[in-house]
């Protein structure tokens, strides 16, 4: 019988960002309950707690397993965690300068994206299927009540449902092919599932490996488990939209990563197969779905989809190159997607908010420069270089070619040439058209937010080498 | 006839099963979605406790009860939504989730 010991002091500075986010979260509710007027105070806390967060992870030691083997702190947690908290502090800023403007805030939202990171921290350091479980629930929940967030709404509420009834299906077959594998291992620590797994992969442990992959797709939106992005990606209220698309994307495709190269990194070509499968479902549904699309928020949602599928190309080579490709693919990918869902908070008439195509006819005239940083991006979403998003694919599809996986780096190369017709033709419109009406000025925040956005796409080049060495060190440790 | 670890696990993968037709299948109501899911949780846990059993091993036992509070909390947000829904729509019928479509 173990006898369990109280925590180390080490074991406590290793998870120091998620104590400084779970005790902020206690404060910034009590807060909220007591306080009369609390949405600027709380605002303001939950920020300065994840710049924290993302200070104490750059600055505490890495450490190994702690808690029991429970969670890590290893170099790709870092990467990671600091992307992941980037993207939720940037979302936060964009939905505060939002919801001032609209006068529809509650202080519950920052207190709701708080806890989200939490749970995402947490599924980045997992390293025990307890773990993992507890951190994609507590990420699952908030972002549940997240897309209902505009309660008087039909299609908020309706995105809330739609996405709780499929998340939990999801969680309830990843929780089935955990508990497979628990059998089937005897263990939950990641080390131990992995040392059972050489020994002797059995066929329920395959299965159960199965299982944990299709609750996985579900969280990152891969083909065939995406029919929730769309309708949830719509609905949900803008800045929430522009959420989703950022930090648990990162934080899920992360899981994603360690489950299959620690815990299953000896049975890969098991799962190799399923990757590239869901890789090119993903790549071929979100060139052509997009397509016929006139929603903006509907279309990044397939446009999202694409770049799972492109991302995961990286992973399924199933090499440290790969998983290089993977990471730097997200950071390039989180850059674009806050500068674009920036634009999409900026679509405001006289009126109110417009989320139609059409409304962006012509704003190269009326708004030039938020449509030539809007068109950079969407060059950059397509893969034309010398943009961000050319280097992204780049790396992935070259870790595959050296992987000799020829079929899939040839189909995902024609899928992103479909895929830039749907960005080419929004560059049109805002350039060629004739312009129907002009948007009111951003606000600085989102001014910001799209210009540092605009500046690190167009600029990569300079920082391909710093990124790419960053990437490399968080993905030796699983090789 | 001695009860094995196999029968445990069929039931269970019976239980899962009827969930996940119980989501796919159900076009009537978002109630009987959302006992599905909570089906699914329970097969899961059956599942984790015959193997707990039979490993000797208390884990499983313990995420099985980490499982049942999770399975809690998902709960009371999902008819928590589900509420909210029913105020903008008046209708919990599953043909009426149409706002979206695409």
């Amino acid at each position: 019988m173990n006898q369990i010991l109280p925590p180390t002091s080490d074991e406590l500075l290793a998870i120091l960002p998620e104590l400084i986010l779970a005790g902020g979260i206690l404060v910034a509710m009590v807060l909220g309950v007591f306080l009369r007027r609390p949405i600027a105070l709380v605002n303001g806390l939950s920020w300065l707690l994840l710049t924290a967060a993302a200070v104490a992870v750059l600055t505490i030691p890495l450490s190994g397993p702690v808690f029991h083997g429970a969670l890590v702190l290893d170099p790709f947690a870092r990467f990671m965690k600091v992307a992941v908290l980037i993207g939720s502090a940037v979302a936060l800023a964009m939905a505060w300068s939002h919801g001032r403007q609209q006068r529809t805030q509650q202080f519950e939202f920052p207190v709701l994206i708080l806890t989200a990171t939490l749970g995402m921290m947490v599924m980045i350091s997992a390293h025990d299927l307890i773990a993992l479980y507890i951190g994609l629930e507590l990420q699952s929940l908030s972002l549940y009540v997240l897309a209902a967030f505009n309660r008087d709404s039909v299609k908020s509420t309706e995105a809330g449902i739609k996405y709780f009834i499929l998340g939990a299906l999801s969680s309830g077959m990843l929780l089935y092919g955990i508990s497979m594998v628990y059998g089937f291992t005897g263990q939950t620590s990641f080390p131990a599932v992995a040392e059972a797994v050489a020994g002797d992969a059995s066929i329920g442990l395959i299965f159960g490996l199965v299982f944990l992959l299709i609750g996985l797709a579900f969280k990152i939106a891969a083909v065939p488990f995406h029919m929730w992005t769309p309708d949830v990606y719509q609905g949900a209220p803008t800045p929430v939209t522009a959420f989703f698309a950022a930090a648990p994307k990162l934080a899920a495709m992360a899981l994603f990563v360690r489950v299959v190269t620690e815990p299953f990194g000896s049975v890969t070509a098991d799962w190799q197969q399923i990757v590239t499968f869901i890789a090119i479902g993903s790549m071929v549904l979100g060139a052509f779905a997009a397509i016929g699309q006139t929603n903006i928020k509907r279309l990044m949602a397939y446009s999202s989809i694409g770049h799972v599928g492109f991302a995961l190309v990286g992973l399924a080579a199933g090499t440290e190159e790969g998983v290089q490709g993977v990471l730097v693919y997200l950071v390039i990918y989180l850059a674009m997607t806050l500068g674009v869902f920036a634009c999409i908070l900026a679509m405001r008439k006289p009126d109110g908010m417009v989320e139609d195509i059409g409304s962006l006819a012509g704003i190269s005239r009326t708004n030039p420069v938020m449509a030539f940083i809007l068109a950079m991006l969407l060059f950059s979403l397509a893969g034309i270089p010398p943009l961000a998003g050319f280097f992204a694919k780049f790396y992935v599809f070259r870790a595959a070619i050296e992987a000799d996986l020829f079929v899939l780096a040839v189909i995902g190369v024609l899928a992103s040439v479909v895929g830039a017709f749907y960005y080419l033709r929004i560059i049109k419109l805002m350039y060629f058209d004739e312009p129907a009406g002009g948007f009111e000025p951003m606000p600085g925040t989102l001014r910001l937010v799209l210009g540092a956005s605009g500046a690190f796409t167009i600029a990569f080049i300079l920082f391909a080498g710093p990124v790419g060495e960053l990437a490399s060190t968080a993905a030796g440790g699983f090789f | 006839m001695t009860i094995g670890l196999g029968h445990y696990l069929s039931v269970a993968a019976v239980l899962f099963t009827i969930g996940v037709f119980g989501i796919f299948i159900n076009r009537k109501n978002v109630i009987v979605m959302l006992m599905s899911v909570e089906l699914i949780l329970l097969a899961v846990n059956l599942n984790l406790v015959a193997f707990s059993s039979f490993l000797n091993d208390l884990v499983g036992q313990v995420f099985a009860l980490l499982v049942l509070t999770v399975a809690a909390a998902e709960a009371a947000i999902g008819l928590a939504i589900l509420v909210a829904f029913f105020r903008n729509r008046g209708s919990i019928a599953v043909e009426d989730i149409n706002a979206m479509k695409g």
